[in-house]
């Protein structure tokens, strides 16, 4: 099971390649939120590989993801909010076998109960995930409303 | 069942790769028509993205090429950049350098053995799978994982693309009391490593074996991890700055990555070769380390291997072997004078290569008087390989023409996850996708 929860201790993790266009936008938004959270919450820019990111969250009461999604038909910059409550309790849901995602990361930390106490997820969908550096205007004019949100997650964590 | 007649296996979206690609195999009757491996590899976008960038740039933009392996990227481009500048890196800096590549190496093969090509030989669809049954086995993977990242975290600033690494050594280099832990938590990892070499030796394995020439470097009294001049089973032997005269690159209409093909010494045939841990190992079996040639031959395998499959085996042996260096190279260890050597820019074309977990990873960079680089070219392991992964293929889809289609399919996967193919390298994306009910 996770540790016992420490009040106000919690990570975000920016997942992403900022060398992909889009899927820059969790770096960024970690790269938006430096000097900004409160003590006991780390800052972390991951590829996403599901070993890393359950060792990022494993045994804290918070883990915040922010990752960019590919939608289909997308609204490129529209934002989504999950929230994974009691994470490691849940049902595998419909985990996939296929890559290396956060699926993955999410059924391989409940297989090993290494999931944290409250993980919440903020996609935002993407236009553009070609090589290149730079997001796109819709994403990018994203960035800022989806580092408030996060930090509003990390105001109020979980009892 | 008529349609194993003429049939076509698609698999899009490989399983357990690192990375997008896909699988073409189509069979008329009792032949093979055509194996494609498709992939979509990054670095000629990087060859790109480098040019009129500052000599001192590649190893950080490079290392974002592959979060699995950014080290590999990191180590071939100062080298290359080293080599153009005529700066040498030795003594405690060169050590750094190579316990960095051996944390990689661990975290590299720990996470391609435990969570991607296990479940293959345990017959589950993934790692998720296989920890819900071997809870205590993923564990023990994950830990080993653990122990490798540790060495990258402290050397290189952190485990994914490590920041402290530049041309000509570090930016900061560790003091002997910082390595100690670091000693402590690889000696509770050895025996993790041994119990995977044995793990491994007792899966089954299918009776296949590769005709390839075996690429590899050779580092003289040592196993070539960071450093070598290169060498193949069909005896060519030259250095990173002939490379592109015996290696050469073509465009196929399948794939973004280019393929190569071996030439030279009057080469004929389809020039393919095989590069990664089979091919390392086979030419360099002599120079492991004690414990970890002891779990090789305790795990039944010869001086040279050719079953892709056992590469699993391989893959654990060098994992034994990157713990027994890097607890050498930290019990040796004297930090150095100055955490880097200079590194003056001059008008020159250098050359790197270092054995990347999957292969051999070669850079060129021509970088001009103000420091500009000019052009650069970066030959990954995987584009290397695949003209023998798809030759594999081929041949191990014709021995199974009774499978079903699933059975075949499945099959294959395995047969190219034994090259570990890094085949995007860099991003993994989410795919969203919206139920309504």
């Amino acid at each position: 099971m996770t540790a016992a929860p420490t009040a106000g201790r919690a990570v975000v993790i920016g997942v992403g390649n900022e060398f992909r266009r889009d899927d820059g936008a969790g770096p960024e938004v970690v790269a938006r939120l430096r000097g900004r959270v409160p003590d006991g919450a780390e800052l972390v820019v991951s590829d996403g590989e599901p070993t890393r990111m359950i060792e990022a969250w494993a045994g804290l009461p918070l883990a915040v993801v922010v990752d960019a999604v590919r939608a289909e038909p997308a609204v490129p910059g529209r934002l989504h909010r999950l929230v994974l409550d009691g994470a490691a309790a849940g049902p595998p849901g419909s985990v996939s076998s296929h890559g290396l995602g956060l699926d993955e990361a999410i059924g391989l930390g409940r297989a090993l109960d290494r999931m944290p106490g409250r993980l919440i997820v903020h996609a935002v969908e993407a236009a553009d995930l070609s090589q290149g550096a730079g997001l796109t205007p819709a994403v990018a004019a994203a960035i800022d409303t989806l580092a408030a949100a996060v930090l509003r997650d990390l105001a109020s964590p979980p009892r | 069942m008529t349609h194993r007649r003429d049939r076509t296996l698609i698999t899009t979206g490989l399983a357990r790769v690192e990375g997008e690609g896909a699988m073409y195999v189509r069979v008329s009757g009792s032949e093979v028509d055509e194996v494609r491996l498709d992939i979509y590899e990054p670095p000629r976008f990087f060859e790109a993205f480098l040019r009129g960038r500052s000599y001192t740039e590649p190893p950080d933009i490079t290392a974002r090429i592959c979060g699995i392996c950014p080290v590999a990227y990191q180590t071939s481009a100062c080298q290359a950049i080293e080599d153009a500048c005529g700066a040498h890196v030795e003594g405690p800096l060169a050590d750094l350098r190579r316990l960095l590549y051996c944390g990689e190496w661990i975290g590299s093969h720990a996470l391609h053995i435990y969570m991607l090509h296990a479940p293959d030989f345990l017959g589950y669809p993934g790692a998720i799978e296989m920890a819900a049954d071997h809870r205590d086995i993923v564990e023990r993977g994950l830990a080993l994982r653990k122990a490798g990242n540790a060495i990258m975290t402290l050397l290189g600033g952190r485990s994914i693309h490590p920041v402290n690494v530049r041309v000509g050594g570090f930016y900061r280099a560790p003091s002997a009391a910082e390595l100690a832990p670091l000693a402590q938590q690889l000696r509770d990892a050895l025996p993790l490593a041994l119990d995977t070499v044995r793990w491994a030796a007792g899966f089954g394995f299918p009776d296949f074996t590769c005709g390839h020439e075996l690429l590899a470097l050779s580092d003289p009294g040592r196993y070539p991890i960071e450093q070598g001049t290169l060498v193949t089973s069909g005896g060519l032997a030259f250095t990173a700055a002939e490379f592109e005269q015996y290696v050469t690159e073509e465009q196929v209409p399948h794939s973004t990555a280019l393929h190569a093909r071996l030439t030279g010494n009057g080469r004929d045939g389809d020039g393919r070769y095989l590069t990664g841990p089979l091919a390392r190992y086979s030419l360099n079996s002599g120079a492991l380390l004690p414990l970890a040639a002891q779990a090789a031959a305790e795990a039944g395998l010869g001086p040279e291997c050719r079953n892709p499959f056992r590469s699993i085996i391989v893959r654990a042996v060098e994992v034994v072997c990157a713990i027994e260096e890097a607890l050498r190279l930290i019990g040796e260890y004297r930090p150095p004078a100055q955490p880097a050597v200079p590194v003056t820019a001059r008008a020159a074309t250098g050359y790197g290569v270092s054995e990347a977990p999957r292969g051999v990873l070669y850079h060129r960079y021509d970088i001009g008087a103000d420091g500009g680089i000019r052009s650069a070219r970066i030959v990954p392991p995987t584009s290397q390989n695949q003209r023998a992964i798809e030759d594999d293929l081929r041949r191990f889809v014709a021995g199974r023409l009774d499978f079903d289609d699933e059975e075949l399919t499945r099959a294959c996967e395995q047969a190219i996850r034994n090259y570990d193919p890094c085949i995007s390298c860099s991003t993994h994306f989410l795919d969203l996708r919206v139920d309504r009910r």
